[in-house]
């Protein structure tokens, strides 16, 4: 069996890897055709239209290329609006981690007095289930207009669709204690501060940092399209800045970057999650 | 009448509501800008703004002066306003109270003033130091220059007047200090539309423009009701951001687009569309962009607002001159402002350019550079905001249009930098054969048989 020999996933997943770049090179070479219009228009515009054709998507060949290019000069500065990539990703996770600091300053405690109190619980209810699910980008309007900054406006974007994950969870994560934890520690008169912290919180930790997992991910998600919509700087600017110059490979280039550094944010908080978790 | 006629002579027209605009002979003027000295002339333009504030109305200025004599009228006028004062305050140069300035643009080629001066050094010229950041969308240039993030924007030139009436925005007083281009804009079809040129055969269309308050709004709306199609009924219009105009035509979610340039020669560039027509044809010399200020700036920061508004008509003018035009879209084409192969802002600015059908057109007023803010322009936009229902109610026209159009200023800093300002700040113009007057808005608005109003 394939499965049962350790490079065989590896190379399985070289193996899809391989396909999937020689169909896309497959898909993208070059078509040959003849110049339909003359030589001073052909200058004018650009090798398929002059073809008559629309420009076509970039090979694997020229997106490595843009990649390797961004690799090799990741943190240059040609002025306000042009900016390397490595910076453009730095500022989006400096954005992040601010939000989603915020927010779990906000929803960890807030999640623990719902999961602790069913009247709190009840009264909250409402405002959670309708606020939730509304899409953190229909704030940023409201963001700019109130807090009158964009760059606040982007950490409050994250910050809203951060801290529900983290509520919901921390709620659960506290209402679902055992029951026979918390009688042992009535029987045994823990003040109810010590039994929070040292009966509660250990307990629901590993919900807690679920919730957390979850929020990073949307949090980087969001991050972009909220790049996106204010402009400036971050991954998502750069992004928009390409999409302005229709450059299929810069926006290639930031896709692997964004799903890369995705990847490690959501690997760290799965780490973090392992450090709490107690075998029961 | 020229900006430096003599206020006190009962015989000059202030205000300009004459319909020719061109009132004054070119000799005339001409003649009055070599024999006074500039001192003089700054002098004369704050003697006029002095009147104008007083007498608001041009024909109580007039019966005054005839009534109590120029001189009488001069003296009183000194005794309650200290016109020496003021005439020393606005002809010297002060040091600009903040040099670091934010100027937001949206890379577009009618920025072209705007970005510009930043890379050509006409800003540090002026002694500034003005960082100029793209923005991503109209309605974020809004909301940064309202939160003061922005010092001063490019904006669109319907933006300040909805901005101050409060359309689409809370009344703010905002103004324009200068128009940034004129014409430079072109509907850009899809190329399945290339045998369908005729815009009745257009019906059930998708379009896009930038702005709902924008040029490109009032002239696709404007050029299909002249050719009998209901822009609100027939066809549809949506706002799409420039940048993802051309994308989106390429998706064929859309089928056409009135759009800033360099967006049109992008779409032919790429094979996706073709330019239907240019806007200079549907309007020769419109105004489309324009740089705007909060009047928050302009009155607690005269000296900046000055040299930044010096620095902005000092790069028009020299956009204005064809030799430079490759020069400058060189200077703009790179990553860190219109982020553009250079050939495109070349076509556009040159006006040698591939129309997406196969014929090199030479047009070399496809785009032009004008700063003066004409209050007329104002005035047929805010009449076209009400045909289609944008403005609710009645308004000033004539005095809206000089608090946001700020052509005594331009007029004065243009004669600074060499350039010959316009005599008057109201002419009458043609849009696609319909000759517009500024003295009669609401007939205006009456006379179309398609609107809102």
């Amino acid at each position: 069996m394939l499965s049962a020999k350790p490079w065989g996933p590896a190379l399985l997943s070289l193996l899809i890897l391989a396909v999937f770049l020689g169909a896309w090179h497959a898909a993208t070479l070059p078509e040959k055709g003849a110049q339909v219009v003359d030589d001073e228009y052909a200058k004018l515009v650009g090798k398929s239209a002059a073809t008559g054709q629309k420009s076509a998507m970039p090979g694997p060949a020229d997106v490595a290329k843009k990649i390797w290019s961004h690799v090799n000069d990741p943190f240059y500065v040609r002025g306000t609006n042009d900016k390397g990539i490595g910076i453009q990703l730095a500022y989006s996770i400096g954005r992040v981690l601010v939000g989603f600091a915020l927010a779990a300053l906000v929803a960890i405690p807030l999640g623990f007095l719902i999961g602790m109190s069913p009247t709190v619980y009840r009264a909250l209810d409402p405002f959670i289930q309708v606020l939730k699910p509304v899409s953190p980008l229909a704030w940023m309007p409201l963001a700019l207009f109130t807090i009158k900054d964009s760059g606040l406006s982007a950490i409050f974007v994250i910050f809203i669709c951060s801290v529900w994950p983290m509520l919901v969870n921390t709620a659960f994560g506290v209402m679902s204690v055992r029951k026979e934890w918390l009688n042992v520690a009535r029987t045994l008169e823990v003040r109810p501060l010590r039994k929070a912290f040292r009966v509660v919180l250990p307990a629901a930790a590993p919900t807690i940092m679920t919730g957390m997992r979850i929020s990073v991910g949307i949090a980087w998600l969001v991050i972009v399209a909220a790049e996106m919509l204010v402009g400036g700087t971050g991954i998502g600017y750069f992004v928009w800045n390409e999409w302005n110059n229709l450059s299929i490979s810069n926006i290639l280039s930031a896709i692997l970057a964004i799903g890369l550094v995705g990847m490690l944010l959501d690997a760290l908080l799965a780490r973090l999650a392992r450090a709490v978790t107690f075998p029961e | 009448m020229s900006v430096f006629d003599d206020p006190f002579d009962p015989a000059t027209p202030l205000t300009g509501t004459c319909s020719c605009g061109d009132h004054a002979s070119q000799g005339e003027h001409d003649a009055a800008f070599h024999a006074a000295e500039e001192d003089a002339l700054a002098g004369r333009v704050v003697e006029q703004a002095v009147m104008r504030a007083v007498f608001p109305d041009d024909r109580t200025r007039r019966v005054f002066l005839r009534t109590v004599g120029a001189g009488t009228a001069l003296a009183a006028i000194s005794q309650f306003f200290p016109l020496g004062l003021a005439k020393e305050a606005f002809a010297a140069d002060g040091k600009p109270e903040k040099t670091g300035l934010k100027v937001g643009f949206i890379p577009i080629t009618c920025a072209t003033p705007i970005i510009m001066a930043h890379p050509m050094g006409f800003y540090t010229k002026h002694g500034l130091d003005v960082e100029v950041v793209k923005t991503a969308g109209w309605a974020v240039v809004r909301d940064k220059a309202l939160n003061k993030e922005y010092d001063a924007a490019h904006m669109l030139s319907p933006m300040p007047l909805a901005i101050t009436v409060g359309a689409g925005a809370n009344p703010i007083p905002y103004t324009m200090p200068a128009v940034e281009n004129i014409n430079g804009q072109a509907i850009t079809l899809a190329m399945k539309h290339k045998d369908r040129r005729d815009p009745q055969s257009w019906k059930g269309f998708k379009f896009a423009v930038p702005f709902d308050y924008s040029m490109h709004n009032y002239l696709l709306r404007y050029y299909v009701a002249e050719h009998g199609i209901d822009p609100d009924k027939d066809i549809q219009i949506r706002v799409v951001p420039p940048p993802e105009m051309v994308a989106n035509l390429r998706a064929d979610n859309i089928d056409g687009f009135l759009a800033p340039d360099p967006v049109n020669q992008r779409a032919v560039y790429d094979g996706v569309g073709f330019i239907h027509i240019l806007s200079k044809d549907i309007w020769e010399n419109h105004p489309c962009c324009a740089f705007a200020a909060s009047k928050e700036f302009v009155t607690t920061m005269p000296n900046t607002y000055r040299a930044l508004l010096k620095a902005i008509i000092d790069a028009t003018a020299y956009a204005r001159k064809p030799e430079n035009r490759k020069e400058i879209a060189a200077a703009i084409a790179p990553p860190n402002y219109l982020n553009q192969p250079v050939t495109v802002v070349e076509q556009v600015l040159t006006g040698t350019f591939a129309d997406g059908l196969g014929n090199v057109r030479r047009v070399p007023n496809r785009i032009d550079f004008d700063p003066f803010p004409w209050h007329s322009f104002a005035v047929w936009i805010m009449t076209q905001m009400k045909r289609w229902g944008q403005i609710k109610g009645d308004i000033d026209y004539a005095k809206v249009a000089r608090e946001v159009y700020l052509a005594t200023d331009t007029a004065r800093l243009m004669q600074e930098v060499g350039l010959t300002p316009p005599a008057g700040t109201s002419k009458s113009f043609v849009v696609m054969g319909k000759p517009f007057d500024p003295a009669k808005p609401r007939d205006y608005v009456n006379s179309f048989a398609i609107k809102r109003a």
